[in-house]
């Protein structure tokens, strides 16, 4: 497939490819040519759902020509390391999840388990990172209401993604655990623990108290 | 290390510098001072580095005492400067003795003032710069009263007496779009329009972005765009019409169609554009 490459104002442009699968394809494989300085002058590379925006370009027109002629293979996108995030599943929309899927909590976290996850991008806030990898039938709709604090490490779900939230903030992401891992760390490289193109597992563990 | 004590924050002040580059996949916005020559014409009054940290304030102003003697000048958004109560000048070096107290009054005309001192704000950089983002809180929280802000050592050549060039104040903002690059989920006539109509500067506007108001900017296509990159000076049109100018502090990812962008070189004079300016987009033709 050939990706879309649109101008985005002045020194800047936007990949346009099918969905999440793609984009980290298309980002592992920037990522590499950039490492290998074949990338040419580029201050960002930002992947989201179904783009990847490059900014900050010195000559738009030659990486223009570049990107329609990239041909990333899947195998760009698995390259990343390999992140456990241990999680204690006693979420509080844990039971509403399991209702969704019709099964028991415990059968649940075996299916929250059972995936490799790849962080596709981040947003909302430094370090929040979209992870897929959940089968599309396990796609589960955003609270009515959202909340107004959700913990930090919260392990959540919303449409086709996870995500765990690096510090409190208001969300209104399905709760279904908690890790005590520490998603954003500004003196760490990278900050966010779960960067883009990083592969994640997710294993239960017990609590301690609460 | 030489201080500034914070007497009076001002309504927002921050320190800003050029802001974080290369973390946008993080999800952590740009930052970095709105009116960027402002920035660079202060630091180069004071000898600094162009990018070296300074204070950014809004509309208010702002006043330190120094804890020992110190160069500032003090650019963008004319106001009137004092030291313990006796006039300065604006857009010159200014030494403060000291235990003086240096004051930077309203702005008279546009909204941001930058006050650089020589040696910069020497708080500690996160992620490779000292700016305040107020999107994700990374960087220095606006100042308080009683903030003790630390300076570098000073340069190491002399601040050159130079004078910097203030334009007038405009009487409208104009901000030249270069379509895209979701031009293409508007009618035709909205882009025509767009370029036509005029609009105002709204009072919600801040760091994130210019907000503005006006004839509402028609869709051609209904239903929700994926979330894409962001890029600085993206004119998004969220569902009330209403075009949202991204400023530095803006989000790295959004869902809003963008229908065009603005050259970094117009977004100056928008850092400076108050609440009820008119504004007029102009829509550059070609590639």
């Amino acid at each position: 497939m050939t990706p879309a490459v649109r101008r985005v104002g002045e020194s800047a442009l936007l990949v346009e490819v099918a969905g999440p699968a793609e984009v980290a394809a298309f980002y592992g494989w920037l990522r590499e040519r950039q490492e290998a300085g074949a990338l040419g002058a580029v201050e960002e590379i930002v992947p989201a759902a179904s783009t990847v925006l490059l900014d900050g370009v010195a000559d738009v027109d030659a990486l223009a020509a570049l990107l329609r002629t990239a041909r990333p293979a899947a195998a760009d996108a698995a390259s990343g390391p390999l992140v456990e995030v241990p999680t204690v599943y006693d979420g509080a929309d844990l039971a509403e999840v399991a209702a969704l899927w019709g099964v028991s909590e415990e059968a649940a976290v075996r299916i929250h388990t059972a995936p490799e996850y790849v962080v596709a991008f981040c947003g909302f806030a430094p370090g929040f990172g979209y992870l897929t990898g959940l089968p599309p039938q396990y796609e589960v709709p955003r609270r009515a209401t959202p909340r107004s604090a959700v913990p930090a490490g919260s392990v959540a779900l919303a449409g086709p993604y996870t995500g765990v939230y690096p510090r409190s903030s208001p969300g209104g992401w399905q709760l279904l655990g908690r890790t005590t891992l520490t998603l954003w760390d500004t003196a760490r490289e990278p900050a966010a623990l779960l960067a883009p193109g990083v592969r994640v597992r997710f294993t239960a563990v017990r609590g301690h108290g609460s | 290390m030489s201080e500034l004590l914070v007497v009076r924050p001002g309504p927002l002040t921050t320190v800003q510098d050029l802001g974080r580059r290369g973390v946008a996949h993080l999800g952590v916005p740009r930052a970095g001072a709105l009116d960027e020559p402002a920035l660079r014409a202060g630091n180069r009054l004071v000898g600094n580095e162009p990018g070296a940290a300074a204070l950014e304030t809004t509309l208010g102003g702002v006043a330190l005492r120094a804890i020992r003697r110190v160069v500032v000048a003090v650019t963008g958004a004319p106001a009137p400067v004092r030291v313990d109560g006796r006039a300065a000048a604006f857009g010159a070096p200014v030494a403060v003795r000291a235990g003086a107290v240096v004051e930077v009054g309203a702005t008279t005309t546009g909204v941001r003032s930058y006050l650089a001192v020589a040696g910069g704000i020497a708080v500690a950089p996160v992620l490779g710069s000292r700016s305040a983002d107020l999107l994700s809180g990374l960087g220095p929280a606006p100042i308080a009263a009683g903030d003790r802000l630390p300076v570098g050592p000073p340069p190491p050549y002399r601040p050159r007496p130079d004078l910097v060039p203030l334009l007038a104040p405009p009487a409208e903002l104009v901000l030249r779009l270069r379509l895209g690059p979701r031009a293409d989920w508007f009618v035709p006539e909205a882009v025509a329009r767009l370029a036509r109509d005029r609009y105002r500067v709204a009072p919600a506007s801040n760091r994130i972005a210019l907000r503005t108001e006006g004839p509402a900017v028609a869709r051609a296509r209904e239903g929700e765009l994926p979330s894409e990159g962001m890029v600085l000076g993206a004119v998004q049109i969220p569902p009330d019409g209403q075009p949202v100018v991204f400023l530095a502090d803006h989000p790295t990812t959004g869902g809003y169609p963008v229908i065009g962008v603005v050259p970094p070189t117009d977004l100056a004079a928008a850092a400076q554009a108050r609440p009820g300016m008119p504004v007029r987009f102009v829509v550059l033709r070609g590639r």
